[in-house]
């Protein structure tokens, strides 16, 4: 390493999700990924083989490093997101690994809610499942930029192109009811490592990249909503003290779009318009700043602004309304009560909600809407009119990740009972 | 990069900044712990960051186990004095004289466990209604499946099988009286990622992580250091090596890793090429299988 600038320094992060249960091969799809960008350590390596030899296994399960917790590796289940950590020269890669068997939805809807891809994975035996289309659909619905299927299992079919070229077309079918940008399918054996890292020699009639190639190479610059400037301020700062008797600060993560020195603002929800004075980040003043930067700006103008606020650009604003469209995710053991109250967290605000209207719930099997059956209990997916104490600033969540979602807590047992996409 | 992309390492900058800014603006009372280790350093850097111009906005608390490297408490209480912030120190011994915990004995003795309960008093009585640590998941696999914002009941207890799901950047901090929540700013950050942040923001840390001659003796294949505390096994001879901390924790259980890196960049190349992960060294998580996650659910960090 030379210097600041240098190659190390310059990773971008990508952070993905892989869905599905042990028998698809996950886990060794996983293990192999680690194991191929040197990210399991001896240390780990011994006590996974010390670990499967205690339970009887004949080869080392690298499932038993993703599992990490006693009663996970006691019953050979997943029963948590896991999160997971490798790097390869190009970027910094973040895995939300979540487990198929139990409180399916709710995982898989925890570990995609963040992630610029998601691993989909097909057993070449079985081609497309209901499982299959479970993950699309959650992908889907997350918006989940770019979706990679992977064929896996390949050596287990004689890696037979007509395999892979029937699953393909099974997919291609079923995404045109979906609503994924971008995706891309890999022919892969994660057991043998064929298009994992290294380029298989047993399938030359497969001419695109590998899982790592696509991985290290997908385009997710364009990920950010990069054109509303949107400024949910969490946090006031006012030092008050000898050096900066008057600096006003509002100290947040800038939500989608960009913001410079100069520009117009108005305020959410006074109303007010500003100018940005200055955009500062510690000792540091910048010019300009962008999603998903943390900074603190100042105004021109005195104006009061507090904690759930939001500063977007002069004729450039979200919606703002009480009555609130959402595809709502239930995570609870306890249903989802018609006409109940929950408190909603949005952004950086805070308000009270009422479900008004269940419109439909959603067979995520079939992809079918009931409008019959309208109750809504845990792992189910609905569509949901909520009614708000106080407005909302928010865009249809395809349009923004952040300023489109929000939960919803249980006022009695203060847990987060459910998900909501804004439509 | 275009003009529009920032590096991994601003990205899980801005992600840190936004958790601690989000425990100032939800909890009443909130601190942040502090060890002297390079986590909890770059932790408090983020915070100082978070809040600037302004000073940070809750208290720091050092859990002393009256076991640390000296070279840490002077770090300590010299950035203490150098950012003007204030720095609640909790000793083990106390808990100790007080009765609450009784010493280890033998050999293997050590203060690690005993700081749960150290911990768990000093936020009972200073009503401490959050508590950031410089956890990150890539440690060790019980952190692996903690939340950034991770709720502890009235007994200060961990319940990994039923944690709250955590959504996009929404974080729920609703808690009934009693309950505290721990947060772990850090999460997504590898050890690789801090060293490069230390590298790239020019953070000072303690003349322990570079290398140093010091008397150590092996024990189960670690090296360990020459303190009053640490009685010796017969076989066992004091040798003096270059050396350097990869970790810092408590004296009794902190292994010494045999090196000459003499610079955050050398410790980057060390770090880089190295086979073993960072808690391997750490004898505290070599006691069983699942040491980390049944201290957590007790309350440790």
């Amino acid at each position: 390493m030379s210097g600041k600038d240098s190659g190390y320094l310059d990773m971008e992060l990508l952070r993905f999700t892989t869905a599905g249960s042990v028998d698809d091969g996950k886990s060794t799809l996983i293990g192999r990924l680690l194991y191929d960008s040197k990210a399991i350590f001896e240390d780990q390596m011994e006590a996974i083989e010390r670990a499967s030899e205690r339970i009887g296994g004949e080869e080392v399960n690298l499932a038993l490093l993703t599992d990490g917790l006693r009663a996970e590796r006691e019953q050979g289940i997943t029963i948590d997101v896991a999160y997971r950590y490798f790097a390869t020269p190009k970027r910094k890669f973040i895995i939300a690994d979540t487990p198929g068997h139990i409180q399916y939805t709710r995982n898989m809807v925890t570990g995609a809610s963040t992630a610029n891809v998601a691993l989909i994975l097909v057993d070449a035996r079985h081609g497309v499942l209901e499982q299959t289309l479970r993950h699309a659909y959650i992908a889907s619905l997350l918006q989940i930029p770019h979706v990679i299927v992977c064929v896996n299992k390949m050596d287990l079919v004689d890696y037979d192109e007509a395999v892979y070229d029937k699953i393909k077309t099974d997919l291609e079918g079923l995404s045109s009811k979906l609503s994924v940008k971008d995706i891309r399918y890999v022919p892969i054996s994660a057991l043998k490592g064929d298009n994992v890292v290294d380029r298989s020699s047993r399938m030359d009639w497969y001419q695109g990249p590998t899982l790592m190639y696509l991985l290290e190479n997908i385009h997710i610059g364009s990920d950010i909503n990069h054109d509303d400037f949107r400024f949910p301020v969490q946090y006031v700062i006012r030092p008050q003290s000898k050096d900066f008797p008057d600096y006003r600060g509002y100290g947040g993560r800038i939500a989608s779009g960009d913001i410079k020195v100069g520009d117009r603002v108005a305020v959410l929800p006074s109303g007010f318009a500003s100018a940005v004075k200055s955009i500062d980040l510690f000792d540091e003043s910048l010019e300009y700043a962008f999603a998903p930067q943390s900074v603190s700006i100042t105004l021109e103008d005195d104006i009061d602004i507090s904690r759930g606020d939001m500063l977007v650009r002069e004729g450039n604003g979200p919606q703002v309304g009480q009555d609130i469209d959402v595809m709502l995710c239930w995570f609870n053991e306890r249903k989802m009560v018609p006409k109940g109250k929950y408190t909603l967290r949005h952004t950086s605000m805070e308000a009270r909600c009422m479900v008004k209207e269940v419109n439909y719930k959603m067979n995520i099997n079939t992809l079918e809407k009931n409008k019959e059956d309208k109750e809504i209990s845990m792992n189910d997916i609905g569509r949901v009119t909520l009614r708000t104490t106080k407005p909302l600033f928010f865009d249809s969540y395809t349009k923004n990740r952040t300023t489109g979602s929000l939960i919803l807590v249980d006022e009695a047992t203060n847990e987060t009972v459910a998900a909501g996409m804004i439509v | 990069m275009d003009k529009y992309q920032i590096n991994h390492l601003r990205e899980l900058e801005a992600e840190s900044i936004y958790v601690i800014r989000e425990v100032a603006a939800q909890f009443e009372r909130p601190v942040m712990l502090f060890s002297g280790g390079k986590d909890s350093i770059v932790m408090f850097h983020l915070a100082r960051k978070a809040f600037w111009p302004a000073k940070v906005p809750f208290p720091l608390m050092h859990i002393d186990t009256g076991h640390n490297f000296p070279e840490t408490l002077e770090y300590r209480d010299q950035l203490m004095e150098k950012t003007g912030s204030k720095c609640i120190v909790r000793l083990v011994q106390q808990s100790i004289d007080e009765g609450r915990v009784v010493e280890e004995k033998g050999v293997n003795a050590s203060r690690n466990k005993l700081q749960t309960t150290t911990l768990l008093d000093a936020l009972e009585e200073l009503k401490f209604d959050a508590a950031m640590g410089g956890g990150r998941r890539d440690e060790e696999k019980a952190r692996a499946k903690e939340r950034f914002f991770s709720h502890r009941d009235e007994f200060g207890q961990w319940d990994p099988k039923n944690q709250r799901p955590e959504l996009w950047n929404l974080f729920n901090g609703k808690k009934n009286m009693g309950e505290h929540f721990r947060v772990f700013p850090i999460s997504n950050w590898t050890e690789m990622d801090v060293w490069q942040y230390i590298y790239m923001e020019n953070i000072e840390i303690p003349s322990l992580y570079f290398t140093h001659k010091r008397e150590v003796f092996n024990r189960d294949g670690a090296w360990l250091a020459k303190a009053p505390f640490m009685q010796l096994k017969e076989q066992e001879k004091l040798q003096e090596l270059d050396v350097r901390c990869r970790t810092i924790g408590d004296i009794t259980c902190t292994g010494l890793t045999l090196s000459t890196a003499n610079s955050i960049e050398d410790i980057i190349h060390e770090v880089a090429s190295t086979r073993v992960t960072e808690r391997g060294g750490r004898a505290d998580d070599k006691r069983s299988e699942s040491a980390m996650e049944d201290r957590k659910k007790e309350g440790y960090f």
